[in-house]
């Protein structure tokens, strides 16, 4: 009886094995095929796909195209300027709207707080045709400035929600004593509060900074010239340009993974941490 | 709570106003306010308006009116409007279940290598649009061909076809895609709801004997039910606004010939204009104001409807 037992969940494990194995390879066959062949011959890329690069089809004429034919360190610099800043911002003003809404009873405190949360459900792209309008009449299109402080409204919503929770969790005991001693309230949250938070803002900045680095549609609307060209939107522009380019395809699309993939490895316990938040401990 | 009686004294003897709280929601406000609510009102407000030279003239409803009954424009919003309803259910039915059914299987105690398994599959998702577009699109192209010898290695190479270049296809292999690149949502949410589920429920259930599949479906699911409320919400909010994949995998004029439309792309098109028509910043805006309505109607449904029922079922 008891051996039996054994035996069908010994099956049930390795069929779940299976399963999992099966579905793990079909999210990652795709990235390594795109990644292997981006470092072949154009002849190896379709006489035989499937293979590593060996000596005889090993080739970076892909990568030598995009480094001399695109503008990718450019783009990078210029994801890293947009996205840095935004996280700054959404993180700074987030975390003080946060306080302010979760240390304080004030009028319109609730109110304030659905006012702000709106932004959660709604996408800021329905506001897309009054956006470019404000960001014309204000000479912000092709700034940066102009994506920073979309994006910066863009993730406040979030921000400020799961910050708020986190807190209300800080002990009032602490921030009274700090008040006793004499601290200003600007004290109280740069010095006590924010450090105390740490973990969650780094949850906030994982969260904040994908969706930004990832978007196409606010780069392609407000800020297509080439000067201020993400990685997102000029991968897309360069790949469109050079489509019968195998090699350069493949080289371009290695170029806008390996970055995500290498900071994805970094944080994925963070982020998943923070996804997975109370339940996993 | 001496303290507290205190303080209480201490403000009424100092002036009302607390300035620290106007300066510590200042910069949010502000920023929040110019570019996310004002923009979104404007917006609404401009579906109202029409240029006739280049000013702007109330409308009423007329724009919404063309929108819906002159064929020039209500042919290409149904279709569209079709599509993205073909697109969320494809997500629904498909997206969701397997997330659930990967979740179940890693919160079984003491599997080996979840660590692996759960950040292998979720990383499609870290991935731009851009990217996963691409990528599929030389996967799938005929020209390449490793699509077909991936089929014809398990005997299933009839079934290849241009699946993207195809009118009939081209839709569901878009929607997958996408499902592709996001169940790592889904799962982690369920995963993590799963885990929260006190011990005590699951001793009760193995005491009554139920275990196993059984116990997946008569006890953990339901309990589940709120987080697969929040993905749906989640998925239908993304869903009703998704433009990149299809820009990137069949361009603006959303290929081949308008399957693969939905109200992001046509959005995108009204407002620019595509190849002969000029763009129209009013119609765009009726478009725009179309999905604001499609999506709160949706969330609104989620809040009242969904959140209630499930608070009930929780109890």
């Amino acid at each position: 009886m008891s051996t039996g037992k054994a035996r069908t969940s010994l099956l049930h494990t390795g069929l779940m094995h299976l399963a999992l194995i099966a579905y793990t390879a079909l999210c990652l066959a795709p990235v390594v095929l795109v990644v292997i062949n981006s470092m072949k011959s154009r002849a190896a890329i379709f006489s035989a796909p499937m293979a590593l690069p060996g000596p005889k089809t090993f080739d970076l004429i892909g990568f030598t195209t995009v480094i001399t034919q695109g503008n990718f360190a450019g783009y990078f610099s210029n994801s890293l300027i947009v996205t840095g800043t935004s996280i700054v911002a959404v993180l700074l003003f987030g975390a003080m709207a946060a306080f302010a809404l979760s240390e304080y009873r004030f009028r319109g405190n609730t109110l304030m707080g659905l006012y702000l949360a709106l932004g959660i459900m709604i996408p800021i792209r329905l506001g897309t045709i009054a956006i470019l309008n404000i960001m014309v009449a204000t000479r912000l299109v092709n700034t940066h400035l102009g994506l920073i402080l979309v994006y910066t409204a863009q993730g406040l919503p979030l921000a400020i929600f799961i910050l708020s929770e986190f807190m209300r969790q800080v002990s009032a005991d602490l921030k009274n004593a700090a008040r006793i001693d004499g601290l200003s309230e600007y004290a109280i949250f740069f010095k006590l509060v924010l450090p105390l938070t740490r973990p969650a803002i780094a949850t906030v900045a994982v969260f904040t900074m994908i969706p930004i680095w990832n978007d196409l549609w606010f780069p392609l609307i407000l800020a297509p010239g080439e000067a201020t060209k993400t990685v997102t939107l000029g991968a897309q522009s360069f790949i469109g340009q050079y489509v019968t380019n195998w090699n350069a395809v493949l080289a371009a699309l290695t170029l806008a993974i390996l970055p995500v993939l290498i900071l994805y490895l970094a944080f994925s316990q963070q982020l998943i941490r923070g996804l997975t938040a109370g339940a996993v401990k | 709570m001496s303290d507290v009686e205190m303080s209480d004294d201490e403000i009424a003897a100092r002036p009302p106003r607390r300035w620290h709280i106007a300066v510590f929601l200042a910069p949010a406000v502000a920023v929040y306010t110019a570019l996310m609510i004002i923009p979104l009102i404007d917006t609404l407000r401009l579906s109202l308006f029409t240029t006739i030279d280049n000013h702007s003239v109330f409308n009423g409803f007329a724009n919404f009116v063309m929108l819906f009954t002159d064929g020039r424009w209500s042919n290409t919003f149904w279709n569209a409007l079709g599509n993205n309803m073909v697109f969320f259910l494809i997500h629904m039915s498909i997206q969701n279940p397997v997330g659930i059914a990967l979740a179940a299987m890693l919160s079984v105690p003491r599997l080996r290598g979840r660590t692996f398994y759960r950040t292998a599959i979720f990383m499609p998702t870290m991935l731009s649009f851009v990217i996963v577009g691409f990528v599929w699109k030389l996967i799938l192209s005929p020209i390449w061909g490793v699509a077909p010898s991936i089929l014809n290695a398990i005997g299933l190479k009839f079934l290849f076809g241009p699946w993207l270049g195809q009118e009939s296809t081209a839709l569901v292999t878009l929607s997958l895609i996408s499902v592709w690149q996001f169940v790592g949502i889904p799962m982690m949410l369920i995963y993590a709801a799963l885990l929260a589920i006190p011990e005590e429920v699951i001793e009760a259930a193995e005491l009554d004997g139920i275990t196993g599949v059984g116990q997946f479906f008569k006890i953990k699911l339901p309990l589940v039910l709120p987080t697969v409320g929040i993905v749906s919400i989640l998925t239908f909010v993304g869903n009703f606004n998704a433009f990149d994949l299809i820009y990137t995998a069949q361009g603006a004029l959303a290929g081949p010939n308008f399957s693969t439309d939905l109200l992001g792309t046509y959005l995108y098109r009204t407002f620019f204009g595509f190849q002969l028509q000029l763009g129209d910043q009013n119609m765009g805006a009726t478009i725009a104001t179309m999905m604001f309505l499609i999506i709160l109607t949706g969330v609104m449904i989620y809040l009242f409807a969904v959140q209630t029922r499930m608070r009930r079922y929780q109890l």
